[in-house]
């Protein structure tokens, strides 16, 4: 153990984070002082609705706005101590693919179709291992595609892409990501596009390369399922805003926002017998361009008003010890809403 | 007991594969290949199975959107499986089909007034109160604004176009709705508005409904009976409770074990529990003799590989629905090894 301050900032720190577009209908505020943490060989799941933001923010941690003129990045992102916002382009290429790398939902879009996938996988790691020669390379390639269980490694190292079934085509994505054995893997929703059991394969495969190489991993989807499969804390974001984050278990077992509510509540589920209706959030998302005043949620929220009309005139604040909230609620109305309205119909 | 309102029997659906110039058939995607079913009068079906399984292969020949290769369709006691286009038309006022991409399915150039009014102008439907008056009809019955009769498909969200085309498969107040995926590209919470739609119309207009999707927790909400498909086959087919308290077919269990939980609480047990399938899909061009699933199948013996298990009920096991195995799963089997399941191929 070591003793000071040196190692008091966790492995990768977002603060302030704000994302913001220019288009021709007006500035799409995608985040908004956004602001979370993952240590070393923890996951972190981000759930959301579609156009909530969860891709946006981890394509800032990545610097991939750097390549698009419209975007303007503000706010800090500490990884492993250094600061990449303010840092250069050069810098975050050196890392982008090394001590960090991303999967996506479309592994067709990350691989190249006119290269086999082992070359691909072989120039990944050459770009970050330079004097590393073709053979080393190459062996290095066959060893990932084996690791991430593709079933005669040598043969399918001379396949293309389009070879490949569409878990194989997963897989190969994440022997590609993981070359380099980075330190941080952000997973785009790498299984929505998939079967169910293609992705129990997949959620199982992250699971133990995760143990292995004691990556932190940010995992983006819109299926609590597959957060409370993986993840070790809990972002929920609404309208490109952080509304509730805590501790997996907590946020699954005792959810402080009505949003959480509305979406636990829209979700049919194995686990529990079988309810006469479903409980969805009414209405639909919000434009980024012109966020509704106050809470965002207010015009889908059944609660907006019930403790004055601040909801509708005031932004609430993320607040909370380890279980964070952004909700005008006080704590013992959000308890008792729980726990006699919304738990009895989950 | 109901009346099945469609029969379908040793249904098949069969793509040629062809090559050269001459278009010399090579082959054949055995897309759907041999089903036998009956969609009863008032009762959700859910079909459920993997990407390529033939799910909307089988939507597409209920509807008589595609003509089968062999095998017989009766709709209402009427053999349609060969009926030529015109003849047809009688169906498609009682056979509506609903499709998963919201925004393909809607003709970006028309207005959505008339888009949901061409089926009651095709089939010359008399509208007393006018056809502007019945599309807005429509449009509030699916939770949509009247108002917005002359707005196009662009200006709506995912699941208002969902609502779209739910309006205007109900234009005909058709029997049937075979609904293909109808939720899959929505947002969970979208989704549940359009399910609990389903819901509310199926009660106020009686209809039946076939609802083809690939997640079994949305199946299970709206189904009364759940058929499960693999490559081209019926596996199993039960009562809705029952397939998913007891499912016998192997590729059932390992199906519904691979539902991730959302409960972090029970993530060990979850995972412990599962049965990690290895191996991909075989190809519907040339599936495995025998039974198709022996390929991946951890209880797979010598018959498997020789002989097609029927889709039957045993009469000798109290337990058993329509299962297609000869070695169906009993109740509390302990899956020797759970993780992982089957070798790799
Ligand atoms: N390059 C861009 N220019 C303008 N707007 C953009 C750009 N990229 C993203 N946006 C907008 O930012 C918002 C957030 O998008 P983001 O992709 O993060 O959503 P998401 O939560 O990942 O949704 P999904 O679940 O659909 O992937 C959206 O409104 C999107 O339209
Ligand atoms: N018009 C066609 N010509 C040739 N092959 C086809 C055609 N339509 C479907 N197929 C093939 O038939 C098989 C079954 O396809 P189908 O679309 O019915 O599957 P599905 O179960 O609906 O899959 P998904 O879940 O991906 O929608 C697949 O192998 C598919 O490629
Ligand atoms: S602040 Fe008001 S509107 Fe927003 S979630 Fe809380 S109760 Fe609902
Ligand atoms: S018939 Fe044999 S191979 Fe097929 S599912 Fe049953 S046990 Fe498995
Ligand atoms: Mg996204
Ligand atoms: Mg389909």
């Amino acid at each position: 153990m070591s003793i000071g301050a040196t190692n008091a900032r966790p492995f990768l720190e977002v603060k302030d984070l704000n994302v913001r577009f220019e288009t021709d209908d007006g500035i799409v505020q995608a985040v908004t002082d956004s602001a979370f943490s993952v240590e070393a060989g923890k996951t972190l799941g981000i759930v959301g609705e579609s156009g909530s933001g969860k891709s946006v923010t981890s394509l800032a941690v990545l610097g991939l706005h750097r390549t698009r003129s419209n975007a303007k990045v503000s706010g800090e992102i500490w990884l492993d101590d250094q600061e990449l916002v303010g840092a250069s382009d050069e810098q975050v290429r050196l890392l982008r693919g090394g001590k960090m790398a991303m999967i996506f939902q479309d592994p067709l879009s990350a691989m190249h179709p006119y290269f086999t996938v082992g070359s691909q996988i072989v120039e990944a790691y050459r770009v970050h291992h330079p004097g590393v020669n073709k053979k080393v390379a190459r062996e290095r390639a066959i060893d990932m595609l084996a690791r991430v269980g593709i079933p005669q490694p040598e043969r399918r190292f001379n396949d293309y892409a389009h070879q490949f079934s569409g878990g194989m085509r997963q897989r190969a994505m994440i022997a590609m990501a993981l070359v380099n054995d980075p330190k941080l893997l952000i997973a785009d929703e790498p299984t929505t596009a998939l079967d169910v059991t293609v992705q129990a394969q997949i959620l199982d495969l992250i699971r133990d390369l995760q143990e292995e190489f004691g990556s932190a991993v940010i995992m983006i989807t819109h299926d609590l399922g597959v957060v409370a499969e993986l993840a070790d804390d809990v972002l929920v974001m609404y309208g490109g805003k952080v509304i509730e984050k805590g501790p997996a278990l907590e946020v699954f077992r005792n959810p402080q926002h009505p949003y959480t509510w509305g979406l636990l509540g829209s979700m049919p589920r194995l686990d529990r017998d079988v309810r006469d209706r479903l409980n969805p959030v009414k209405g639909s998302p919000p434009s980024l361009i012109n966020l509704p005043s106050g809470c965002a949620f207010h015009p889908r929220c059944p609660y907006a008003g019930r403790n004055g009309n601040r909801s509708f005139t005031d932004v609430p604040v993320l607040h909370g010890d380890v279980h964070k909230v952004a909700c005008h609620l006080p704590q013992e109305a959000r308890t008792e809403i729980f726990q006699q309205e919304v738990l009895p119909n989950l | 007991m109901s009346e099945n309102l469609l029969e379908v029997s040793g249904l098949q659906k069969h793509f040629p594969i062809t090559k050269g110039l001459l278009k010399r058939q090579v082959g054949a995607v055995r897309a759907v290949d041999g089903i036998d079913l009956e969609v009863r009068a008032g009762e959700t079906l859910g079909l459920v199975g993997e990407s390529g399984c033939g799910k909307s292969t089988t939507g597409r020949l209920f509807t008589r959107i595609l003509e089968p290769t062999a095998g017989k369709i009766v709709f209402e006691g009427d053999d349609i499986s060969h009926k030529s286009v015109s003849q047809l038309r009688p169906l498609r006022r009682d056979v509506q089909m609903i499709f998963q991409d919201p925004y393909s399915s809607l003709n970006p150039r028309h207005t959505v007034g008339s888009i949901i009014a061409a089926p009651l102008q095709i089939q010359e439907i008399p509208t007393p109160q006018g056809t502007k008056k019945a599309v807005q009809e429509l449009l509030e019955l699916v939770g949509l604004n009247p108002e917005h009769y002359n707005r196009y498909p662009h200006e709506f969200s995912g699941g208002q176009r969902q609502r779209i085309g739910i309006a205007r498969a109900l234009a005909l107040r058709p029997k049937l709705i075979v609904a293909d995926e109808p939720v899959s590209a929505l947002d969970v919470s979208i989704q549940a508005q359009v399910v609990n739609l389903l819901d509310d119309l199926q009660r106020e207009f009686d209809l039946t409904y076939v609802f083809i999707a690939h997640d079994l927790s949305v199946v299970r909400h709206i189904s009364d009976r759940v058929a499960v498909m693999y490559l081209g086959k019926v596996v199993e087919i039960a009562e809705r409770d029952e397939l998913y308290r007891n499912p016998r077919h192997p590729y059932t269990v390992a199906l519904m074990s691979a539902v991730p939980v959302p409960d972090p609480a029970r993530r060990d047990r979850a995972q412990r529990d599962r049965v990690l399938l290895t191996g991909d899909v075989p190809s519907p061009i040339n599936p495995p003799s025998g039974c198709r699933f022996r390929t991946r199948c951890w209880k797979a013996q010598d018959i498997c590989a020789t002989e097609e298990p029927p889709l039957i009920t045993r009469l000798d096991d109290p337990q058993s629905h329509l299962t297609a195995c000869h070695f169906p799963v009993v109740e509390d089997e302990v899956v020797e090894g759970r993780r992982p399941a089957a070798t790799p191929a």
